[in-house]
């Protein structure tokens, strides 16, 4: 199977800091791959360095054979690789719908003059994304809040508002980091079928996350990575019993690999 | 997509923009008021400029510079190239468009307060160059700028010189009105079409705004240039009413009102610039009884407002309205 996303001996340095030290992997198309590790692993930077948000030190991306590293942020999400975020993943001034609209920028047919306006083209595209926005919000359980304000939702609503963000942009790879973080149990088990949901749609998921059992039940493959450098890679079970991956892990006393 | 509401208002604003007013003064022979109010009309365009980069999270004190810009452009080509008024008018406001975009380059990856001051310093800059560049005169400046001359088509005079009207500042008060009017209305369909909402989702979080595929770097660059067409537009009239300018035509104050005036018109709503600008035009000129606390007081006064009305003078709804949102 030729993979969808790869990435070579990918380095970051931070002045002296090696946030990402030469770690490589590959995605399959349509897989749900998580990337793991203890806080400050340099998790969230690599997902940076892959939708181009930050430049490699060292090492590159490949989307579908072509280098993406170094390109605009807006340009790899034009290709497909979009992410969501760590910290605020939304337009907290924005309905919920409006902001799901917004997203849908990647689709436009009609130019900037065209919106202005208001060309049949420009009005045909503001009504098919109102209606995929009705429908991503409904498959996202939002349908009930999506004339809300974003920043008046609660947590859940808000990371599935991330998500449904991020579907919008109708990417073929999703990076979503750490889209479950501040959920309760019931909160993240809906998640956990949402992201399952979402691959079903065809996208390819990377996923950074702390919910440890929530990872192990979801993931088809997981990296591991501590202090930058990728020390495992292979499905949950493997991962579960690798020395190195719970040495990494009881190193830091708070975390739990869900064993 | 015009409401009844909004027809109404549309209407009344028409009616006493360009009929109440002007015959109001004509009736009590406050004629000076045509000047103020021109003044005002102008001040309003290049306010909206300000605020349509509130609108994408930029904050910019450098207005003035482009007002100044304008200013000098539309007396150079008038004077020294023998353009007409007319025309000068959109190339000054173009200049200044292409002039923000050089800067924009470069400045508009600052946020915030850095933003903030490099558009502050942007002012006296201007200031400086039309000290020193021999084409703008030094700090003589460029006087007896002649008034806008007639339009014409296919034999027709559409609007006469100004300087055959018998009250040359009501020509000049329609003239900034129809342009307040229409730059209002420009920016309010910006505002509510696709654009606007781009512009909201950059000022919410750029970072993701990109990741959504938009090009946030050329959506400022576009902001930033209508932002300074406007200026430049206004900075153009305005000296075409004074007839002359000086490298101190537009100054540091300037641009902190123009600011002023969108934190008092409200951020909220595109015609806060235009009710902060009058509002704060006719509050500092009531000051002037005051005399020497005229500073204290306005200082006072604009803290107090910030602190009871952080939205601006337009966040105050009428509850009917608040219902017509959707
Ligand atoms: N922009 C930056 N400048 C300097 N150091 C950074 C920057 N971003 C991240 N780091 C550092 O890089 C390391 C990895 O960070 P990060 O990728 O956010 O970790 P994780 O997401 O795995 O918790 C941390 O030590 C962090 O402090
Ligand atoms: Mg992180």
């Amino acid at each position: 199977m030729t993979s969808i996303l790869k990435v070579n001996g990918l380095t970051k340095q931070f002045g002296g800091l090696v946030a990402v030290n030469d770690v490589s992997f590959d995605v399959q198309p349509n897989e749900i791959l998580s990337v793991i590790g203890p806080n400050g692993a340099g998790k969230s930077t690599i997902f940076k360095l892959i939708s181009s948000f930050l430049r490699p030190t060292r090492g590159e991306v490949l989307f579908q054979g072509e280098r993406i590293s170094g390109l605009a942020p807006h340009i790899v999400a034009r290709k497909g690789v979009v992410r969501t975020f760590q910290e605020t993943t939304i337009f907290k001034g924005l309905t919920a719908r409006d902001s799901v609209i917004v997203a849908h920028h990647l689709r436009s047919r009609a130019s900037l003059i065209g919106y202005y306006f208001e060309t049949g083209l420009a009005r045909r595209d503001e009504e098919a994304f109102g209606s995929s926005s009705d429908e991503i919000l409904e498959f996202l359980g939002l349908g009930e809040v999506k004339n809300e304000i974003a920043s008046n939702l609660p947590h859940g609503h808000l990371r599935a508002l991330g998500i449904a963000i991020g579907l919008a942009a109708n990417p073929q790879v999703l990076l979503l980091d750490e889209p479950f973080a501040g959920m309760n149990h019931e909160e993240t088990r809906r998640a956990v079928e949402l992201v399952r949901a979402v691959r079903e749609r065809g996208v390819t998921v990377l996923l950074v996350e702390h919910d440890m059992a929530a990872v192990m039940k979801i993931s088809d493959r997981i990296v591991v990575i501590n202090f930058g450098s990728k020390i495992a890679e292979g499905a949950p079970a493997q991962i579960q019993k690798n020395d190195r991956v719970i040495e990494a892990y009881l190193g830091v006393e708070d975390q739990s690999i869900g064993l | 997509m015009f409401r009844p509401l909004r027809l109404a208002a549309l209407a009344v604003f028409v009616l006493v923009v360009f009929l109440a007013v002007p015959l109001a003064i004509k009736a009590a022979g406050r004629t000076d008021f045509y000047y103020t109010l021109s003044s005002v009309a102008l001040l309003a365009i290049a306010s909206s400029g300000v605020w349509l980069m509130f609108h994408i999270g930029r904050i910019n004190i450098g207005q003035g510079a482009f007002a100044l810009m304008g200013g000098y452009v539309s007396a150079i080509l008038v004077t020294s190239a023998g353009f007409s008024f007319w025309l000068s008018l959109p190339l000054a406001g173009l200049f200044c468009a292409a002039v923000s975009i050089l800067i924009g380059l470069p400045i508009l990856r600052l946020r915030g307060v850095y933003f903030a001051m490099v558009t502050l310093v942007l002012t006296e800059v201007a200031r400086l160059l039309a000290l020193a560049l021999p084409i703008t005169n030094g700090a003589k400046g460029i006087t007896s700028i002649p008034a806008p001359g007639a339009i014409g088509a296919f034999g027709v005079t559409l609007v006469p010189a100004f300087d055959t009207f018998a009250e040359r500042n009501l020509a000049f008060y329609y003239l900034s009105t129809i342009m307040m009017t229409l730059c209002f209305a420009a920016l309010y369909r910006l505002v509510h079409s696709r654009i606007g909402k781009l512009f909201v989702a950059m000022q919410q979080n750029e970072e993701l705004a990109s990741s959504m595929g938009i090009n946030v770097p050329a959506m400022r660059i576009l902001a930033y240039a209508i932002s300074s067409f406007l200026g430049g537009l206004a900075g153009a009239i305005f000296i075409a009413i004074a007839q002359s300018i000086y490298p101190s035509s537009f100054t540091v104050n300037d641009s902190v009102n123009f600011m002023l005036n969108c934190f008092v018109g409200g951020l909220g709503h595109v015609f806060g610039p235009m009710l902060g600008t009058l509002v704060l035009y006719f509050g500092w000129d009531l000051l002037f009884a005051i005399g020497q606390y005229q500073l204290l007081i306005y200082s006072g006064v604009m803290v107090l407002l910030m602190l009871v009305l952080p939205n601006g003078l337009l966040s105050i709804r009428l509850p009917s309205r608040r219902g017509a949102r959707k």
